[in-house]
């Protein structure tokens, strides 16, 4: 890209003054220069002498920041940007730090749709983000903080978003009753649409229900949030097996279909033995949702559960609550391969589980017909620096005793009511090509989310595709481009009170991390359904949201005020400001103050600053949203302003579609 | 001022010193002077200078009179030993001090109001009698903490915040501590940060009086325009004579110096200042020369910074080899020695009869 014409004179090696084009692309401006000098075939000297003198050129110094992109300081509040759904996790903590939890519960429905749900059993991405464990090594317990929301909240009746009497004559289909339609449904009737929720079971929920056990997520739970969907006025019709898609929209009922039916199908583990074995091995999820619809309530006394991760840690634990004495979890690599959440371990862990590694199932061993155990080879791995594995040998076999296995490694999409003549295309692995924007497979109409999209993820994904496919939905029955969607939106406000006074907390609360109560191994084992978390006390979530750092309340920066004094160098308690000469990215960072730990994060960069020229760097990755710059700061050059993501949801479509039509007079 | 307390939180790779102590360690209390002051950089650079040097912080003694710049000394290094004295009288407890325990590193903060107006004598004396300590003056040219009436530094011409012009001449710290014989002079700006440590700990490592006078902008009552002690001023009108970077005893000469360009001088322990010259010849061991550049430049309202002079070691005589004062502490010596009885009375009253 050239936007100016500058005239460079190299110094020496002979070269003449000539044009050249400005490339913003730093590595591609040399190359601009050469192709636009007109000369061609520059010796060496010459090109020596060129690169020199363009890396002293103004514009190969670092650009300022451009702040006014949402994903500027979207990033920096490091939760709600790993967050699928982009819950707005500070502002809801601090509405729970000031005992409004039913705020807090109604602003993580707008994005998460089951604060109550996933407050006990989402997968977290937000807590390894969460810039708390960079500061010290705890996260903030982002998760059980909104359990806190949704356990102490009041009536929200009436205030959830008014579904219209008056329809739009649009029908949707959603196939399967689990968090994706669930929320497709949510974000649709408001706007007036008639959705239809086809489940082969006799109970809504889909996943949610069937495979995490009522320990971790008790029933009555799960049916409240699930309720709230439904009473918006779902046509749920349970108990329907759609066992062919094209006599669903050969029907001519629905405007759109949405797929999200899960990834159903376990993995099965073929080898020797299995078949004859059959009556004790059996497949985790599919086990699972035997368990949970009460048509198994037992297991034997020793148990082994092949695989070790979320599904696994499920299985391990319901088997102790059916009557397993003995149960073993068998990884195939060491504990650092491990798929499971680490919390998740512990919970298994602490309830005796024994995790054993480096085994790699051989074979089901029968004695008498029946299943007497399992042959493993034992593994032993080279691992290289980073922690990867580079050569691996059998060491040893070994067998354990078993009663039943339950096979946990790994689960898939399996779509046999699916025809393939149906314009739906499909990809090698025999998924169905969905659109990672739009969620829009290649015939239109037919929209997948959830685990049917793009194979096993959490809940907290399956609640975004959702989110999104609610807005192509929506586009699609009013004939608008898919792709043309409303981009995210970004509001900064000033939390400036006065004189030493900021509408945030911002001490920094030196606590740490608060542990969840647990029920007594002794009681919880009593009953399946006796959920193991207690939830934080109110002393407990009191001191756990004084953890939060607020780093939605930004520093936000005017390099035309600054005069330069060092006050918030001085100041900031992390180092993360640096006032230096411009120059490359690299000179920048060896001039930081204190070195960047995170390498990934890029720095904020302001324009010169008026009194020398120099640049105001920033590390984001550390800065703790103290506001002692701002705070020190004679001239308000900084400011803490509160960042609100306007994230786009359906409501948004439809409000945005509504202004642009045009006014009948 | 602000009320908000700097966390105890820190960056997880802040480096320790010898001694094992982070650069949070040299920091005080929370400072109460305007947000934007430049003494509170220059309480930074103080930190900075002790957590590089690896200074025990009970081995330092804070000495100030009154004033802001007299405040910060509660600022800095809070593990330290500190005397607030009275207006303009801090030099004859720092010799008091200094002659009680000459093993501790003296650090005196003064401004230029305690230092040029009320204190102006008791400051000649410090250098006359060359005490050991490091004395810096936070100079911006203002009374600050009585609304902004103008110290015996403002510069003639130069306008106060309610607009009427100074038409007294200034003293100035620096040419009056080359006449008086200072062996360390130097003038930084508190906005300059990589010029002012080196100096620093080169002062707290110097043998004899050395003195600092830093530029030190009053945000609230010396920014406008018209100043000459602003920080736009300053920065516009700032030129640094020499670039001395401060080497401990320990530590080899790393930077690599063109050859005719660098010079080095060693101070009494083992440490050494390596002075590099920019731009015009300067010679920063001529103290005639260095009156006159400095008096040159002060004409055209210039301010040359730098270590503007620095005396070879063996050329003066301190305070503590012209007094004989004992290496001891004289709180470690035995009660005979300190109160030799009427004995000993007797015969040093003989002398005199």
């Amino acid at each position: 890209m050239v936007d100016a014409e500058h005239t460079i004179c190299a110094a020496y090696g002979g070269l003449e003054t000539f044009g050249a084009g400005r490339c913003l692309n730093p590595s591609g401006l040399f190359y601009g220069i050469l192709r636009r000098s007109g000369r061609g075939g520059l010796g060496l000297r010459a090109r020596l002498a060129l690169s020199l003198c363009i890396r002293r050129q103004p514009w190969n110094l670092v650009d300022a920041t451009d702040t006014s992109h949402p994903d500027y300081y979207h990033r920096v509040v490091d939760c709600q940007w790993a967050c699928p759904a982009h819950t707005d996790v500070p502002e809801y903590i601090r509405l729970i730090a000031q005992g409004l939890f039913t705020e807090a519960y109604l602003l993580n429905r707008q994005s998460n749709v089951f604060p109550a749900i996933l407050g006990r059993v989402c997968d977290r991405p937000c807590e390894p983000a969460c810039r708390r464990g960079r500061i010290e090594s705890k996260p903030v317990a982002i998760c059980r903080l909104k359990r806190v929301a949704a356990d102490n909240r009041g009536d929200i009746t009436g205030r959830l978003p008014p579904v219209p009497r008056l329809k739009n004559g649009k029908r949707i289909a959603c196939i399967g009753a689990g968090c994706a339609s669930l929320t497709v449904a949510n974000d649709l009737l408001p706007l007036g649409y008639e959705v239809t929720i086809f489940e082969q079971n006799d109970r809504p929920g889909g996943l949610m229900r069937s495979n995490i056990p009522a320990f971790r997520l008790p029933e009555p739970v799960l049916d409240e949030e699930i309720g709230m969907i439904l009473g918006m006025g779902v046509e749920l019709r349970l108990g329907e097996r759609i066992d062919s898609l094209r006599a669903l929209i050969e029907t001519g009922r629905f405007d759109a279909v949405f797929v999200g039916s899960g990834a159903p199908k376990g993995k099965e583990l073929r080898l020797p033995g299995r078949d004859e074995a059959a009556a004790n091995v059996h497949i985790g999820i599919s086990w699972l949702e035997s368990v949970a619809f009460g048509h198994v309530d037992r297991i034997g006394e020793r148990v082994l559960i092949i695989g070790v991760g979320n599904t696994a840690m499920d299985c391990c634990r319901t088997s102790l609550r059916l009557g397993a004495r003995t149960v073993r979890v068998i990884a195939r690599k060491p504990r650092g391969f491990f798929k499971a959440s680490p919390w998740e371990l512990e919970d298994a862990e602490e309830e005796n589980v024994e995790i054993l590694v480096n085994r790699s199932p051989k074979a089901f061993v029968i004695d008498n017909g029946r299943l007497a155990g399992m042959r493993f080879e034992c593994m032993e791995y080279e691992l290289d620096a980073h922690g990867r594995i580079v050569a691996e040998r059998v060491a040893d076999e070994q067998f354990l005793p078993a009663d039943d296995v339950i096979l946990a490694i790994g689960q898939e999409n399996a779509f046999p009511w699916i025809e393939r003549d149906l314009g739906i295309a499909f990809d090698k692995w025999n998924v169905p090509v969905v659109d990672a924007r739009t969620f829009q497979s290649t015939r239109p109409g037919v929209f997948f989310g959830g685990d049917a999209a793009f194979g096993p993820k959490n809940i907290i994904w399956a609640v975004e595709h959702g989110h999104q496919a609610a807005i192509s939905i929506h586009r699609h029955c009013h004939g608008e481009p898919l792709t043309e969607r409303l981009p995210p939106g970004l509001n900064l406000q000033s939390r400036k009170m006065g004189m030493h006074e900021w509408a945030y907390a911002n001490d920094y609360a030196p606590i740490e991390r608060r542990l969840m109560p647990h029920v007594s191994l002794k009681e919880r084992f009593k009953k399946l359904n006796i959920e193991v978390e207690l939830g934080f006390s109110a002393e407990q979530a009191a001191a756990e949201a004084q953890r939060c750092l607020n780093c939605d309340v930004q520093t936000v920066f005017s390099a035309k005020l600054c005069i330069e004094c060092d006050a918030c160098i001085d100041i900031c308690p992390v180092d993360c400001l640096t006032i230096t000469s411009n120059g490359t990215e690299v000179e920048l960072r060896a001039h930081l103050k204190a070195p960047a730990q995170n390498l990934a994060q890029p720095l904020y960069v302001s324009a010169a600053l008026p009194q020398t020229g120099r640049v105001m760097v920033k590390d984001e990755d550390l800065c703790v949203h103290c506001g002692l710059c701002a705070e020190r700061c004679p001239t308000a050059a900084w400011d803490m302003q509160k960042s609100l993501l306007h994230w786009p949801h359906a409501e948004d479509e439809a409000r945005a579609l509504e202004q642009r039509k045009p006014k009948i007079a | 001022m602000t009320f908000i307390a700097k966390p105890k939180v820190t960056h997880p790779s802040l480096p320790p010193n010898a001694l094992g102590l982070t650069r949070r360690a040299y920091e005080g209390a929370l400072s109460t002077l305007c947000a934007g002051c430049g003494h509170d950089s220059i309480t930074a650079a103080i930190v900075e200078a002790c957590w590089r040097l690896s200074l025990e912080p009970q081995n330092l003694v804070k000495l100030s009179g009154i004033g802001c710049s007299s405040k910060t000394t509660a600022y800095f290094v809070s593990g330290a030993h500190g005397f607030n004295a009275v207006h303009g009288r801090m030099p004859s407890i720092a010799t008091g001090a200094n002659a009680a325990n000459r093993r501790l590193s003296y650090i005196g903060v003064s401004g230029d109001g305690d230092t040029l107006s009320i204190g102006l004598g008791q400051f000649c004396h410090a250098i006359r009698r060359n005490l050991d300590m490091l004395y810096i003056i936070e100079n911006n040219g203002v009374y600050g903490l009585t609304k902004g009436q103008f110290s015996a530094s403002a510069d003639i011409g130069s306008r106060a915040k309610k607009g009427e012009t100074n038409r007294q001449p200034p003293i100035d710290p620096v040419l009056l501590a080359l006449d008086l014989g200072a062996p360390f002079v130097a003038r930084s700006f508190s906005g300059d940060k990589r010029q002012l440590v080196p100096l620093i700990e080169a002062g707290l490592k110097h043998r004899g009086f050395a003195l600092i006078d830093i530029l030190s902008p009053c945000v609230t009552f010396n920014d406008h325009e018209g100043s000459t002690k602003s920080y736009a001023y300053t920065r516009e009108h700032y030129e640094p004579a020499v670039l001395a970077d401060f080497v401990p005893r320990e530590q080899p000469i790393s930077i690599d110096y063109p050859p005719g360009e660098a010079r080095e001088v060693a101070l009494h322990d083992g440490s050494r200042i390596v002075l590099r010259k920019i731009g015009a010849d300067y010679d920063p061991t001529d103290r005639t020369a260095a009156h006159a550049a400095v008096q040159a430049r002060g004409g055209s309202g210039e301010y040359l910074t730098g270590l503007i002079y620095l005396e070879a070691a063996d050329r003066h005589a301190e305070f503590h080899q012209v007094n004989a004062t004992p290496e001891a502490p004289l709180n470690s010596l035995p009660f005979e020695q300190l109160s030799p009885g009427s004995t000993a009375l007797r015969t040093i009253l003989a002398r005199y009869r």
